[in-house]
């Protein structure tokens, strides 16, 4: 299929940025939307320009790398897929494709689709971790936690931090991967023990990065690659509260 | 403390807490009005004089008043932080699937505020001596201005704009409370739609009553 692409283009974070147009041709349904960039990019190079700019990783949808911005949705307009993950059969002959990099003041561009997320890593240190001793891996079932519970924690635990919820929000807000991380060590034992310091901890850090405030819309579980519930925000909110 | 205070959450949780409240005054606003419907004017003007003597009263009025200043103060600020949140928007436009009425909260808002402003004109600073008329037979006060058209007019688009900005505020408000459960949280967004569509309706047929029936 042939298709048109409108590309964020910005060689560096201080510079202004505008759109630049592809055409592409002879793109195959089979391709990911990744290496359909990639094949923009041969292109690119072999007429001596310069190659679009864009985080990826591991390809295979786990490692958070490839947050794009494409036709309105972070990650395309496939549910519950990355980037990396979003197969070319999705897009038609002829479509018009726009890709642009998160928007979210914490987020700064650094070039092209490539923006820093280590505000996410800030939030993390901040508190996102239980205190033990390294060693040898202990005994699983020494500490006792109920299934439903583990079950829970960890289903919150597959946020991948990609930020498609800060880019989904009209706010710009965090809250989706805070109370992500905040719940998969809640809901367990182990976690308890910090329970209270890590969740001032985090939000604050949040706060002090001028992410947006939640307005419970709900888009960022509708765009969540990893489909981390809204149920983690409320369960976010709990242990705020708690904590004072 | 300041963090406490200040921190994105706990201005929610406030925003919350007095959005909850002002709901409760909402339906008792709508039983008094209902009174307007009566051709005696006594009902109405005995429970107008009530409310604005009994002292019990007299502190939930300020109590009240402090929550609306709260809640608007809080909600102009946060969405300043929201704005502030993305500089740039999307080219693309934004997508995503979201609850439809939450996009517009601070221009319902805003517009439920612009009724409030002109409601306490007509009424509440008249009671407060503000502005001349007569504190004690609201009733005729407001069946005159209910024979305006343009009175109607914004008095309708402003309690449907009033919906609009309930259909989310209510079972947002449990959502930011923490108060999340697999089997109340779809009751309780039942009951916010029921609110949302109910106390509006009242107030509006109040209104067309009185413009057109009366």
């Amino acid at each position: 299929m042939n298709l048109t692409l409108k590309i964020w283009r910005q060689k560096n974070a201080g510079a202004k940025g505008n759109f630049a147009t592809y055409r592409m041709e002879d793109v195959s349904p089979k391709m990911s939307f990744l290496e359909m960039l990639d094949a923009l990019n041969k292109k690119l190079v072999e007429e001596d320009k310069d190659p679009v700019a864009f985080d990826h990783d591991c390809r295979e949808g786990i490692c958070g790398s490839c947050g794009m911005y494409i036709n309105g949705h972070p990650h395309g307009p496939v549910p519950a897929v990355t980037t990396c993950l979003l197969s070319m059969r999705y897009f038609s002959d002829g479509d018009t494709i726009c890709v642009e990099p998160w928007r979210a003041k914490p987020f700064p561009v650094i070039k092209d689709l490539i923006v820093d997320r280590s505000a996410f890593d800030k939030i993390q240190i901040a508190g996102g971790y239980i205190s033990v001793n390294a060693g040898a891996a202990p005994e699983a079932n020494s500490i006792p936690a109920q299934k439903k519970n583990s079950d829970t924690a960890f289903d919150s635990s597959i946020c991948i931090g990609c930020g498609a919820c800060v880019a989904a929000c009209k706010n710009a807000s965090a809250m989706l991967f805070v109370s992500a991380k905040i719940s998969q060590f809640a809901l367990l034992p182990q976690g308890r023990i910090e329970a209270k310091d890590r969740v001032r901890a985090m939000v604050e850090m949040m706060d002090e990065l001028g992410f947006g405030n939640c307005s419970n819309t709900g888009a960022c579980e509708a765009e969540c690659p990893k489909e981390i519930k809204l149920t983690n925000i409320a369960r976010l909110n709990r242990e705020y509260y708690k904590a004072y | 403390m300041n963090k406490i205070l200040f921190s994105s959450l706990s201005k929610k949780f406030v925003m919350a807490l007095a959005g909850l409240f002002l709901l409760l005054f909402l339906p008792l606003h709508l039983v008094i009005n209902l009174m307007l419907l009566k051709s005696d004017p006594v009902p109405f003007n005995r429970a107008a004089h009530f409310m604005a003597t009994f002292p019990v009263i007299k502190i939930i009025e300020i109590v009240l008043l402090f929550t609306i200043l709260v809640h608007i103060t809080w909600g102009i600020f946060l969405q300043i932080q929201n704005w502030l949140a993305r500089p740039i928007g999307y080219a693309g436009g934004n997508k995503s699937e979201t609850s439809f009425f939450s996009r517009f909260m601070i221009w319902t808002g805003a517009s439920v505020l612009t009724f409030l402003v002109l409601h306490f004109f007509n009424f509440y600073f008249i009671k407060l001596g503000f502005v001349p008329g007569n504190p004690e037979d609201f009733y005729s006060v407001a069946h005159r201005l209910f024979k305006i058209p343009a009175y109607n007019y914004i008095y309708l688009i402003c309690f449907a704009l009033l919906g609009l900005h309930l259909f989310h505020a209510f079972s947002s408000a449990f959502q930011t409370l923490g108060l999340n459960h697999r089997k109340w949280t779809p009751v309780v967004n039942v009951v916010a739609w029921i609110y949302a569509i109910a106390i509006p309706a009242g107030f509006a047929f109040i209104s067309l009553t009185l413009w057109l029936f009366r």
